[in-house]
């Protein structure tokens, strides 16, 4: 956020809780207590089961949904009381939210999906343009500006919600299967291009099922039912590091 | 590191520090380095047990080397080797035997147990991104190595969370 002396963590939750409740159905317990807290530059992986209620908790922080109890923190600003207009444009000009399901706007071009929420954030048009094709390039998506989604391959749309999420330049990047439905050399390409925007300082909560993409992260948290399991923070204070390479690698014979 | 070392003396006789380097060009930085020492312990085994014949090579300045072929008996084994098939699934696996037993010892607490492992598993994982970026990258074994061990991480991993939703 444009404040002059960015402090403290960018994100901090405190007993978020949220409990979905279908019409004619039984109430989901999805995310039942979290305590979290994210620092300025962090690459946070959660992972967990299907269903363990990780993208309702990604929700939760990008304002798209509210807890049934709970405070949340972004940038020292307690935002859990916000207004549904209020999170818009905290939402427009601070997070940047991939989905699990893309949610690209269908009829309209590549371009357009990217320019669009810089435009919504007052961006000029010039300025959201060449933004944009910045971003599309440095995605490996130059000349596909004009395509519509339907048009793209899965990693493509992939890459092109990605680049609508940073297009504003967040201070907290939200990703939600960011690779979801990509092979193995797709997810890889995903991975290197968090690596670089997280080595540029940008900070990201990636929620994932994907355990290579989970260990490019500095903190792996584990969610399971509802509940963080574990907060490892990854690399440090190992006295082998490559004790576990030699167990996996060993050969026959 | 038998089996591999007789392998490897079937394309033609070699000495030991030679059989290093190839193994280690072959399946680059991922693989465990033997050390020269052990590589000298296995071939005077291959040596006395008939698979591998050594001769003394003289050297004008330095000490002797000792060339190593392959013998007849040593080709059946390296033959029947890769008739044998591999790797029989993973029933006994150490973990899995510290988690079935954790309730009996009370030592324990089974959860712990599994995020202790999965912290683990992420650390190797994250060593072998490392490894895989500064591999070759023509390389092509030595990555194959690396993403057959990431795949099987995968695997455990996710085995790991199926003990922590049935245990939990
Ligand atoms: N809008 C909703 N209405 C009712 N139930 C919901 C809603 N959204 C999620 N749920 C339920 O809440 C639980 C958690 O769902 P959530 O999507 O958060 O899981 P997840 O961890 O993201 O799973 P996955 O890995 O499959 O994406 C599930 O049981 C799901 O069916
Ligand atoms: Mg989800």
């Amino acid at each position: 956020m444009n404040r002059d002396e960015p402090s403290g963590p960018i994100l901090r939750a405190a007993g978020l809780v949220k409990t979905h409740r279908p019409e004619g159905g039984a109430p989901v317990h999805a995310v039942r207590g979290v305590d979290l807290r994210i620092e300025r530059g962090e690459f946070v992986a959660v992972t967990g089961p299907s269903g363990a209620g990780k993208s309702t908790l990604l929700h939760l922080l990008g304002g798209l949904d509210r807890p049934d109890s709970g405070s949340l923190w972004i940038d020292g600003r307690q935002v859990d009381s916000f207004s549904e207009a209020r999170w818009a444009v905290l939402r427009r000009n601070h997070i940047g939210i991939v989905f699990q399901f893309f949610n690209l706007v269908s009829n309209l071009s590549v371009a357009d999906n990217v320019e669009l929420p810089a435009l919504l954030a007052g961006r000029s048009p010039r300025q959201a343009r060449t933004d944009r094709a910045e971003l599309l390039e440095e995605l490996g998506l130059a000349g596909k500006e004009n395509c519509t989604p339907g048009e793209l391959s899965g990693g493509e749309q992939q890459r092109v919600a990605l680049a609508r999420a940073l297009v504003n330049s967040p201070s907290l990047l939200l990703a939600d299967e960011p690779a979801g439905s990509l092979d193995s050399k797709g997810t890889r390409e995903v991975l290197r291009l968090l690596a670089r925007f997280h080595q540029r300082g940008q900070t990201i909560l990636l929620v994932t099922h994907d355990a290579r993409m989970a260990s490019a992260a500095d903190r792996v948290i584990s969610f399971f039912d509802g509940q963080v399991v574990d907060d490892a923070h990854l690399g440090g204070g190992r006295s082998r590091p490559e004790a576990g390479v030699a167990d996996v690698l060993k050969l026959k014979g | 590191m038998r089996l591999p070392l007789l392998a490897l003396l079937v394309s033609g006789p070699a000495h030991g520090y030679e059989l290093k380097q190839a193994l280690e060009n072959l399946l680059g930085s991922a693989y465990p380095q033997p050390n020269v020492g052990q590589i000298y312990v296995t071939l005077g085994r291959l040596e006395k047990t008939g698979l591998i014949a050594g001769e003394d090579v003289e050297q004008s300045d330095r000490p002797n080397k000792r060339i190593y072929r392959i013998t007849e008996a040593g080709r059946e084994t390296v033959d029947a080797w890769f008739e044998e098939s591999t790797g029989e699934p993973r029933v006994r696996d150490e973990f899995f035997m510290k988690l079935a037993l954790a309730p009996h010892t009370g030592t324990a607490n089974q959860i712990t147990l599994i995020n202790k492992q999965r912290r683990h598993y992420l650390n190797t994982m994250r060593d072998l991104s490392k490894l895989a970026a500064g591999e070759d990258r023509d390389n092509r074994v030595a990555h194959l190595l690396i993403e057959g061990a990431m795949l099987h991480l995968q695997a455990d991993l996710d085995w790991l969370e199926r003990c922590q939703e049935e245990l939990e």
